[in-house]
């Protein structure tokens, strides 16, 4: 019998960092957004954290977009 | 077409009939913590799933070339034994739903496969390794690996999102587990149709219908597609209940964070060599999106029956397809009295679903039982359940004895 350790501990180690990185990412998004919106009830802006905040989404679809070409190919 | 025999048809119609409850089975994966969070109405929730595994039945041209993937030894399989190991894995797939029991429902097929291969054929047809390298080890790690994950990651998305406001951030982790849910729904379609194709094809190329290696024809394609979303559309309400609310108490952040560890294991384990089921991924994700949250809890009796019911769907789902093989050896009444017998055990398990009928409209209100983990099982009462499963199994099983035309020989050695 010949188990693929190398196979197992590779799942193992992508979906720990995959699922770790990217809810850290959209958490970072959400807190983002969620300043403009104190921001704007202040009357200032939240320019940086904005653009922070859609970038981390960007980056949050690239990885549903790789999603869907892994379940396509 | 003009070639399909009785066996035939009744075998492409059960296979359909697999894929429908596989569909129904395991809506729960993507769609309970979407339901249980709020993030998509009940009926909004399975109707996008079934529209999902639709699509995702027509992605993928690279059909499954064995049912099996190595455990049992295909060649030179006969239909009757597909026919009965789908009969034990419709039956095992019908009885965990009634209990509200996730379950994966490959292992299912390969239980029945491989029950129906060693009436058939003996044990020397089973690949016992390959049982232990592609169903017990993944058995194990699935709900380990999507668990911990899930776990590190509510963790932490509580430790950034702390300092905003929880009612400003749900829409976004609502939507964020709407894409994840999406993925999974796809990411189903894809595996699990093509498995009812694969099933299709292989019993047209055992009957004489289709070449050796040839595709499977179009209307298989979206015959298998077709069942598998209406299945998903219909909506295990039982399993999605125990999913989403029985297992732990999901908030949206949580929700997030179990469904996009699923989608992620999923799709890294089939893509890295070392495929692990989808139902134990999200169980286990889910269980683990219960423990990373500050004073979050897992009902553990309702894991432990959920974890029970993983440990014997292999031996069940086998025992009943070994019934059924012996019987569809005895010829054509043999085959329609499996079929036959199939027809009643699933009504007979429907009967005893609508004693308390689990939909769309209370599938979310557990609060209301105490220990609601107990929401499928609440429904029914535990023996006439057993009664049910030994009604099942009398019916396939000491039917033989009497009815097998071979003396009872064996009995005096």
């Amino acid at each position: 019998m010949k188990i693929d350790w190398a196979a197992l501990g590779s799942v193992f180690g992508v979906s720990l960092v995959v699922t770790v990185a990217l809810v850290g990412l959209f958490t970072l998004g959400i807190v983002g957004l969620s300043k403009r919106e104190r921001a704007t009830a202040q009357g200032g802006s939240a320019a940086l954290a904005v653009s922070g905040a859609y970038a981390c989404f960007a980056l949050c679809a690239a990885a549903v977009g790789y999603g869907i070409y892994l379940i396509v190919a | 077409m003009e070639h399909i025999t009785l066996l035939l048809g009744i075998v492409i119609v059960t296979a359909l009939v697999f894929d429908f409850t596989n569909g129904f089975h395991d809506t729960a994966n993507a769609m309970a913590t979407t339901i249980s969070t709020g993030a998509l109405r009940p009926k909004t929730a399975v109707a996008m799933s079934a529209v999902l595994n639709l699509v995702g039945a027509f992605l993928s041209v690279e059909v499954a070339k064995t049912i099996s993937g190595g455990i049992i030894n295909e060649e030179g399989i006969r239909t009757e034994v597909i026919f009965a190991a789908l009969v034990g894995a419709i039956l095992w797939n019908l009885l965990t739903w009634l209990l509200g029991l996730p379950s994966s429902s490959s292992h299912a097929l390969f239980g029945g496969l491989i029950g129906a291969a060693v009436m058939s054929a003996g044990w020397s047809s089973v690949n016992g390794s390959t049982v232990v390298t592609k169903v017990l080890i993944p058995a194990v790690a699935a709900p380990l690996v999507a668990g911990l994950a899930a776990a590190l990651a509510t963790r932490l998305t509580y430790r950034i999102g702390s300092r905003a406001d929880d009612k400003a951030t749900a829409p976004g982790y609502r939507a964020g587990q709407i894409a994840s849910a999406g993925l999974v729904s796809l990411a189903h379609g894809t595996n699990d149709a093509q498995k009812t194709m694969g099933i299709i094809t292989l019993a047209l190329v055992t009957g004489g219908v289709l070449a050796p290696g040839s595709n499977p024809p179009v209307w298989v394609i979206a015959s298998a597609g077709i069942a598998i979303a209406l299945g998903t559309y219909l909506g295990g309400w039982r399993i999605i209940r125990t999913m989403g609310k029985g297992l732990t108490d999901l908030a949206p952040p949580q929700g997030f964070a179990a469904q996009t560890s699923a989608a992620t294991v999923i799709l890294a384990s089939s893509h890295l060599g070392f495929s692990l089921s989808t139902t134990q991924s999200c169980s286990g994700a889910v269980m683990g999106a219960g423990l990373g949250r500050k004073g979050g809890v897992v009902r553990w009796s309702t894991a432990t029956r959920m974890f029970v019911a993983w440990g014997l769907t292999l031996p069940a789902a086998g025992l009943v397809g070994a019934g059924a093989e012996l019987l569809t050896k005895q010829g054509t009444w043999g085959v329609i009295l499996t079929g036959a017998l199939l027809v009643v055990g699933s009504a007979v398990i429907w009967g005893l679903s609508r004693r308390q009928p689990v939909t769309h409209d209370n599938v979310n209100d557990v609060g209301e039982v105490d220990g609601g983990s107990d929401a499928g099982l609440d429904a029914v009462p535990a023996d006439a359940v057993t009664a049910a499963i030994t009604d099942d199994l009398k019916a396939t099983i000491p039917a033989q004895p009497g009815a097998s035309p071979e003396p009872a020989k064996t009995a005096s050695v």
